[in-house]
């Protein structure tokens, strides 16, 4: 059901979050700013949003989020040693994930996740939005890769926005 | 000791920042050196950041959180602008050395609709 003056309330706390630590302040005028300000840009910019978010399953995310920032740190170091390593090391593949997600925001979050993650860079993702390209640094298997995406990135993605 | 601390973090995100970099002039074709600024920038920032989260907050002046929004705006932004590049690349079909699918070579024209909405 959407509220009409009130059309993301995840948005809002977010935004006004956001605004607090712009101006590195908790004082009350920028609280309540904030606030103002969450309340009214996501209703300026509803054509922007037309799906409402919605989160099932917040210790999911919470977990996610970990794996994520654990992955991105291994990734830094796993790819400063290719790099180091130079060209004879890389074994450069581009790979399909055949994705289950169905809505925008999860897809994109994915491919933000594989970007930031071990090796991967996500290329191009297909007109029909279901199969992602995925351009990796060092393949080894092509098939390990796809299903380490998929259980480990995908899966608690959809989860969290796409329980069925 | 704080200013330990600080030198290590400094040197870390320096020593990341660099590797990174460095990608650009040792990996062989343009998605390999996609990789390096999307990643070992991340960390060399992240650690940079941490230093100056540090520094601020410790200076007697109350918490710096500032600097988290810096992190997040990198993640959102670091990943977005290397998909359009490899995106452009496909479609301009630059020398790979991983063999490119079939299906993203002549895909532009069909998918020009869909991308603008």
């Amino acid at each position: 059901m959407k509220h009409p003056l009130l059309p993301h309330p995840i948005l809002t706390p977010m935004l006004a979050i956001v605004w607090l630590l712009l101006a590195n302040s908790i004082a009350p005028g920028h609280l309540l700013l904030g606030l103002i300000l969450g309340w009214a840009i996501p209703l300026f910019t509803l054509r922007f949003w037309p799906e409402r978010v919605h989160i099932h399953r917040p210790m999911t995310l919470l977990r996610f989020l970990g794996v994520v920032m654990y992955d991105i740190l291994v990734a830094n170091i796993a790819v400063a040693a290719l790099i180091l390593g130079g060209s004879r090391t890389v074994k450069p593949a581009f790979v399909k994930v055949p994705l289950d997600l169905r809505s925008d925001l999860a897809i994109s979050l994915l491919a933000n996740t594989v970007s930031l993650t071990p090796g991967t860079v996500s290329a191009w993702l297909s007109p029909d939005r279901t199969r992602l390209i995925v351009h990796g640094l060092k393949v080894e298997n092509p098939a390990a890769l796809v299903a380490e995406i998929k259980c480990r990135y995908e899966a608690p993605l959809k989860e969290i926005f796409e329980p069925c | 000791m704080l200013d330990i601390i600080l030198s290590i973090l400094i040197l870390i995100g320096a020593a990341f920042t660099f590797i990174g970099s460095l990608g650009l002039a040792r990996l062989d074709d343009f998605y390999s050196r996609l990789h390096g600024p999307t990643k070992a920038t991340t960390l060399g920032v992240g650690a940079l950041l941490i230093a100056s989260v540090v520094f601020f907050s410790t200076r007697g002046e109350g918490l710096s959180l500032q600097e988290i929004l810096v992190t997040l705006f990198l993640f959102i932004t670091a990943p977005v602008s290397a998909h359009l590049l490899a995106k452009a690349a496909l479609h301009l079909r630059v020398r790979s050395l991983a063999p490119p699918p079939a299906e993203t070579q002549d895909s532009f024209t069909d998918t020009r609709s869909r991308d603008t909405d």
